[in-house]
């Protein structure tokens, strides 16, 4: 049987309704979600420079895998924090309004910045449900107005303890750093002994030894850092937190008071150091003990291996209002005029996962310090060598019995900023230490301050 | 001689299909249209990278804080009053004018010890001579600041061979002012060398050689010959270095970040630290652009007796 030619569709006619089927199908196609290559779009980070090479290595790693499982194409900048750059950028896009759509940013950055960054509370509420709390470091410098701006970060972040040679502190000062801070967990009764008075003792002697604290009073965050948690134990508050000027007080005559033993003890030109000076000190087996994270270590143990195999880290001295470790943490934080937000937070929020944060503090010998206490148990601060332990007492741990702590606060960041970056602590110090009397300095202080809240 | 505005480019006129030209081919043919097409990149170059940014500045200069309110000459007027910004001024007064002054004198006496080096031994020395300006100056401060550290300072360790105690370079004010003034003079004498090795050459001999026939002896010479020949050359080498000077970064920066104690800093390390260190950009402008006025003053009046000179001469 033939079928009859009038029951094949004739293909070569276009009748209107084909014509309007095949638009309205042409229009309805980009709603139909096609994963193909790059589907997510495009996503740029800077982060920060990581002075341990493999730390941008494990980065770029854990990154190009999450574009490549995600189909978003990431752009990766690795941005030095040497001469500022990582900070003159950050100012450059804000003014343009253009650039990466995820910064880190350091310390005082959220604040400088936070009119043009987007809020992040979804992806912190997600990670502290998971991890739990941050500390209050976190929470001044990244919360503003109760919206988290800027996610705490592992990488950069860091506490600046002191690390003291084992021997030389032993040896010249009686003091077991070792058998103060042991590399296990739990409070020991001779770290309750380690007060502001056992470390300027201990300086002393060093200093009469020829092996002095290599402490810096220059304006660079390692000299804020020590000077912000010196002032901190004695209670000396040079801006309340409510932006009260309160210098005049019986707590900062006290921290001065001590300060003025404390500086003559210092090598004599602490007033010049930079961030690198103390490094050096450590390293060419000058300094007893330094205030630093573990870089100088790691820079001895490629170069001066019987220095490194002689550092011990561990936890602050403690004061009249307690024990305070210098913290200086880094954020992950995404521009308001990012084009793809979504991507972006998806991002931060994948790499702070406790997998990804392990494997990069991992690489970096555990310099990177988690914003979780959760994730404090990390093997790497007990296997990092020598001598074994070095670094166990690096991170604060709770049986420490200190806070994290950041210079100038609890001012407000506006205030703080400018107290931390103009290194205002450090110089009163130093102008103790030029001979200056404690009545001197506190008039210059005060006029100072006064010239900060405008 | 034509004042060569209008005279066209005979080689590159092109007439028009009927034998006459249009308006537009006599504007492209005159020499000053050439002439401002070819400097046209420079003008554009100057207007993106230095005219806007200069008035970007003065308008960051009169804003608030969070740069959300206009305030006029407030920040100005808010830094005169600090007392770290009054020792900023005299910090860069001292580094700028006493740099200068060495500059020229050291540049000076080079100078003319270079011109009176016979042959082929002056391209050695004056070649030797230009290192320190050749050097990239951020690089070559960083030697200096290795030579000063406090842990490996190579002048230290050579005044310990000779039984002397450390001195703390960058650690005791006014040695740490003598210390980035010296790296400026070092780096800037150069500069004035060759600049003074040019105009000494250009001296007529024969004014020399009239001025001993009159009896003149050396510093006669050299203030009634040399000097008044120099002197626009002066000027405007002690200006353009003045600028340079005032606006230094990158030796304070590394020698010392402006310390201690605040007692090296000069305005652009200063404005660096307040504007972008501690977020208050429109205070760190108004820093910066505080000597514009001055300088630009100074300027004026220096171009103007250069301009007023070269006339004399030409007439």
């Amino acid at each position: 049987m033939t079928t009859p030619d009038i029951a094949k569709p004739n293909l070569g006619t276009t009748t209107r309704r084909r014509a309007l089927k095949l638009a309205a199908a042409s229009a309805a196609l980009p709603l139909v979600h096609i994963r193909t290559g790059r589907a997510a779009g495009k996503v740029s980070i800077a982060f920060w420079d990581h002075w341990v090479p493999a730390g941008n290595d494990a980065m770029q790693k854990q990154v190009d895998a999450w574009g490549a499982k995600n189909q978003v194409e990431v752009q990766v900048d690795f941005i030095t924090s040497n001469g500022s750059k990582n900070i003159l950028t950050i100012a450059a896009e804000a003014q343009a309004k253009t650039g990466h759509d995820v910064q880190a940013f350091p310390t005082w950055e959220v604040h400088n910045n936070a009119d043009l960054l987007e809020p992040i509370d979804d992806v912190m509420k997600r990670l502290t449900d998971k991890y739990g709390q941050v500390n209050d470091v976190c929470n001044y410098l990244a919360k503003v107005k109760g919206q988290w701006l800027a996610v705490p970060t592992s990488s950069g972040t860091q506490y600046k303890g002191p690390c003291g040679r084992i021997s030389v502190l032993k040896d010249k000062a009686g003091l077991d750093v070792v058998g103060m801070y042991p590399a296990k967990a739990g409070h020991t009764a001779a770290s309750d002994a380690w007060t502001w008075d056992a470390h300027y003792q201990a300086a002393e002697a060093c200093y009469k030894a020829g092996m002095p604290f290599a402490i810096g009073l220059g304006q660079t965050s390692d000299s804020v850092d020590f000077a912000g948690a010196l002032f901190a134990a004695f209670g000396a508050e040079l801006v309340d937190k409510d932006g009260n000027v309160t210098i005049k007080s019986d707590k900062v005559r006290a921290v001065l008071e001590h300060g003025q033993k404390l500086v003559k003890v210092l090598p004599d030109d602490a007033v010049s150091f930079d961030d690198a000076s103390n490094n050096r000190a450590l390293i060419s087996g000058k300094s007893a003990l330094i205030w630093n994270p573990p870089s100088a270590w790691a820079v001895a143990k490629r170069d001066a291996p019987q220095v490194a195999a002689d550092c011990w880290s561990f936890s602050a001295p403690s004061g009249p209002a307690g024990r305070f470790l210098p913290y200086l943490p880094f954020f992950w934080g995404v521009w308001s005029f990012s084009k793809n937000k979504g991507a972006a937070k998806d991002l931060i929020e994948a790499l702070l996962q406790r997998e990804p944060v392990e494997e990069r503090c991992d690489a970096v010998a555990g310099y990177d310090v988690p914003p979780f206490n959760s994730m404090l148990d990390f093997k790497v601060w007990e296997d990092v060598e020598p001598p074994k332990g070095t670094v166990y007492n690096y991170p604060l741990r709770p049986f420490h019995n200190a806070k994290a702590h950041i210079a100038a606060l609890p001012a407000p960041p506006e205030i703080a900023v400018q107290i931390y970056n103009r290194g205002t602590m450090p110089t009163m110090l130093a102008k103790l230490k030029s001979g200056q009397t404690i009545d001197q300095v506190i008039a210059w202080a005060s006029d100072e301050l006064d010239g900060f809240n405008r | 001689m034509a004042d060569g505005t209008n005279v066209p480019i005979g080689g590159l006129a092109a007439a028009s299909p009927k034998g006459r030209k249009t308006a537009m081919q006599k504007f492209a043919q005159r020499r000053s249209t050439t002439g401002f097409l070819l400097c046209l990149p420079l003008i554009l170059l100057v207007a993106c990278f230095v005219v806007y940014p200069a008035f970007y500045a003065i308008y960051l200069s009169m804003l608030n804080k969070k740069m959300t309110a206009f305030v006029g000459l407030g920040n100005f007027q808010f830094l005169l009053k600090r007392h770290t910004f009054q020792l900023v001024i005299f910090q860069s007064c001292l580094f700028a004018i006493t740099a200068v002054v060495l500059k020229a004198l050291l540049g000076f006496t080079l100078a003319h010890l270079m011109h009176n080096i016979p042959g082929k031994n002056q391209k050695i020395w004056r070649g030797l001579l230009l290192v320190p300006w050749v050097i990239p100056l951020a690089l070559s401060t960083l030697t200096w600041w290795w030579m000063f550290d406090p842990s490996y300072s190579a002048f230290n360790w050579v005044l310990n061979q000779f039984g002397f105690a450390n001195v703390p370079w960058l650690g005791v004010g006014w040695i740490a002012r003598f210390c980035t003034i010296a790296v400026n003079v070092w780096y800037g004498t150069p500069f004035f060398m060759i600049m003074y090795l040019a105009a000494l050459k250009s001296v007529p001999e024969q004014l020399y050689e009239a001025s001993a026939i009159d009896g003149a002896n050396a510093v006669q010479k050299l203030f009634f010959v040399t000097l008044p020949m120099m002197r626009n050359i002066i000027s405007i080498t002690v200006l353009f270095s003045l600028i340079t000077t005032f606006a230094d970064f990158d030796i304070v920066r590394i020698l010392t970040a402006g310390g201690p104690q605040d007692m090296t800093h000069v305005f652009a390390t200063y404005a660096f630290q307040v504007g972008i260190q501690s977020g208050d950009i429109p205070l760190g402008a108004a820093d910066s652009l505080f000597m514009f006025p001055i300088l630009a003053f100074a300027a004026f009046f220096v171009l103007r007796g250069v301009t007023k000179r070269t006339k004399e001469i030409a007439a």
